[in-house]
């Protein structure tokens, strides 16, 4: 393993350029190319493949977040996401219509306006639980000094606790979003694309573009990447590590839930363990990417949900998640750090 | 009455205790430096004095005002600022952001500010878009002081900032030691490079075992044999 290791890193010092970032987007671009070259059959899947990339870039880059300040590995954030679904199931099957709010099919999607209302109070619904499972849970364990295995223990508890929560409101069933059937469109290279998956990606594109601006560009964005580097030097420039605690629960805990939702959208159903089973191409997101890495997390988590939709072109679907495990193993051989890990 | 005085502080961590009973204090406006064997409790010393560690017992009077007790990003708002000696910087951040983070309790002037620390520093000047881990060893140490002056400090802490520099280095970032005391602020300096430091100081403290051993002015402190003997390598 170490010899592979050996090979990219003296493959990287012949190189007659240094090496970065941008290098990495291009080969990973070339690599995605490629890939839809040998399914140009089925262009389709890899075109599908970047939308559902896109949901687990939502779940991924809340859960690196997460793990850049806290340290420790959110088992919760994929229940999170059921727990969002559920939530907007909620809201848009039972709530909304009492008050007359229970239209679907608005233009070529299949679900109705109530959902644009549905995710921003899912979205803040799931801040609340998590700031006050921070409160309640996670800041007692920090203040106790705990180690950091016991905090994603913790998170695992409560992974299980929020699932059997959701089987015992709605029952172990699977649901749907009210919907109604829409044509796909039809794409040159018979492409054919769900109208909804247009909406999915646009709500994924716009809620990364908003954070990339927030981490670079805002104050208290700075201060989490800041926090992120070095805590203790974060505490001593006057930044409350809690108060970038906080903000990065809401950030994770928010994307998570509108991940969920278009998760529900994406697959037209849900059912309690939808988030669990996400958890494996989270964490191959979040690998692949570097550990901590935002950016990282959005090219990995494209990069998963590509190779697990061309995947089904040669083997049976319900191996997909074991393509995002393979693919993880693969990079920790021969990149520990996964593509944008900074060396030590 | 004394700027900063600490007097018998007892503090470590865990079940170890580093400090037994260490008192310092320093006036407005003079450098003193501490020196001491490797374990002698200087770094948990400057640690305890800027609430990233809880004494035991003892106090921490900064300008009258007990600070025990206080967290640290509420003592830096006194006008308390800390370099520590490893991992004194933002790496992933541009040196340009370092500097806005150093001065994140800024309000309005902050671009002000940071121009006025740029004129002391010129080399990161024109370096302030590249990220923080390009520096060399030299460049990070005077980036980790240009964040520590970012919120215009009365008393700075700085541990062993010389640390694994190059000999030229050395005296030019305590040459900016000198130079940021000039406009008036006092510093606390830790330092393996006794003889350099002591130079350029008032006053000395001597820790070992974490206890004091000696205090005296600068210059007594480079006179007295034993601390030559110890300390300054013959």
């Amino acid at each position: 393993m170490t010899k592979l290791a050996n090979i990219t890193q003296q493959i990287e010092r012949r190189l007659p350029f240094q090496w970065n970032a941008a290098h990495t987007v291009l080969a990973v671009a070339i690599l995605v190319l490629a890939l839809a070259f040998a399914s140009v059959i089925k262009l389709e899947l890899v075109v599908n493949g970047l939308f559902l990339g896109l949901i687990v870039a939502l779940g991924a880059i809340g859960m690196t977040l997460v793990y850049g300040i806290l340290r420790f590995a959110h088992v919760a954030q994929g229940d999170f996401m059921t727990f969002g679904a559920y939530i907007s199931f909620f809201l848009l099957g039972t709530l909304f219509p009492k008050i007359g709010m229970d239209s679907t099919g608005l233009g070529p999607f299949t679900f109705g306006y109530p959902l644009l209302i549905a995710i921003p109070i899912t979205a803040a619904a799931l801040v609340c639980l998590a700031v006050l499972l921070d409160v309640a849970v996670y800041r007692r364990l920090r203040r106790r000094g705990v180690n950091l295995v016991v905090l994603a223990m913790a998170s695992l508890g409560i992974a299980i606790a929020l699932r059997g929560l959701v089987q015992l409101i709605w029952g172990g069933g699977t649901e749907q979003l009210p919907r109604v059937s829409k044509y796909f469109y039809q794409l040159p290279m018979d492409v054919r694309i769900p109208p909804d998956n247009i909406f999915i990606g646009a709500v994924s594109l716009t809620l990364v573009v908003a954070l990339y601006l927030f981490l670079t560009r805002s104050k208290m964005g700075k201060a989490m990447r800041a926090t992120a580097d070095n805590p203790e030097l974060a505490r001593v420039s006057g930044i409350n590590t809690e108060h970038v605690i906080w903000w990065t629960w809401a950030i994770g805990a928010a994307l998570a839930a509108t991940a969920g939702v278009l998760l529900a959208v994406f697959q037209a159903q849900l059912f309690p363990i939808m988030g669990w089973r996400f958890l494996l191409p989270l964490f191959g997101a979040v690998v692949l990417g570097g550990v901590g890495n935002p950016y990282g997390a959005l090219v990995g988590a494209l990069t998963i949900g590509v190779a697990s939709e061309v995947s089904t072109e040669w083997i049976n679907p319900t191996y997909k998640p074991a393509v995002a495990f393979g693919i993880m193993i693969l990079v920790l051989l021969i990149r520990p750090r996964g593509i944008f890990g900074v060396r030590d | 009455m004394a700027l900063l005085e600490a007097s018998s502080l007892v503090a470590g961590y865990d079940e170890t205790e580093v400090l037994h009973g260490v008192s310092v204090s320093i006036e407005s406006g003079e450098i003193v430096t501490i020196i001491g064997p490797n374990g002698s409790g200087k770094s948990t010393l400057l640690k305890t004095l800027m609430g990233l560690l809880r004494p035991k017992s003892g106090s921490v009077r900064f300008n009258g005002e007990e600070l025990v007790g206080v967290p640290p990003e509420k003592i830096v708002r006194k006008g308390l600022c800390y370099v520590p000696q490893t991992a004194n910087i933002f790496p992933t951040m541009t040196i340009k952001e370092n500097l806005e983070m150093g001065g994140f309790l800024r309000r309005d002037d902050l671009e002000t500010r940071i121009e006025e620390v740029y004129s002391l520093f010129p080399d990161l000047t024109s370096r302030r878009k590249e990220r923080a881990s390009r520096l060399s060893g030299g460049q990070r140490q005077m980036l980790a002081l240009a964040r520590a002056l970012m919120l215009d400090p009365v008393l700075l802490l700085l541990d062993e900032p010389t640390a694994g520099l190059a000999p030229n280095m050395v005296a030019s970032v305590l040459d900016r030691v000198t130079s940021i005391n000039a406009t008036g602020v006092a510093v606390l300096l830790v330092e393996q490079n006794a003889r350099e430091a002591l130079k350029r100081s008032a006053r000395g403290y001597v820790l070992a075992a974490g206890q004091n051993r000696l205090d005296a002015n600068g210059q007594d402190l480079l006179d007295n044999p034993e601390v030559t003997r110890l300390y300054l390598g013959g």
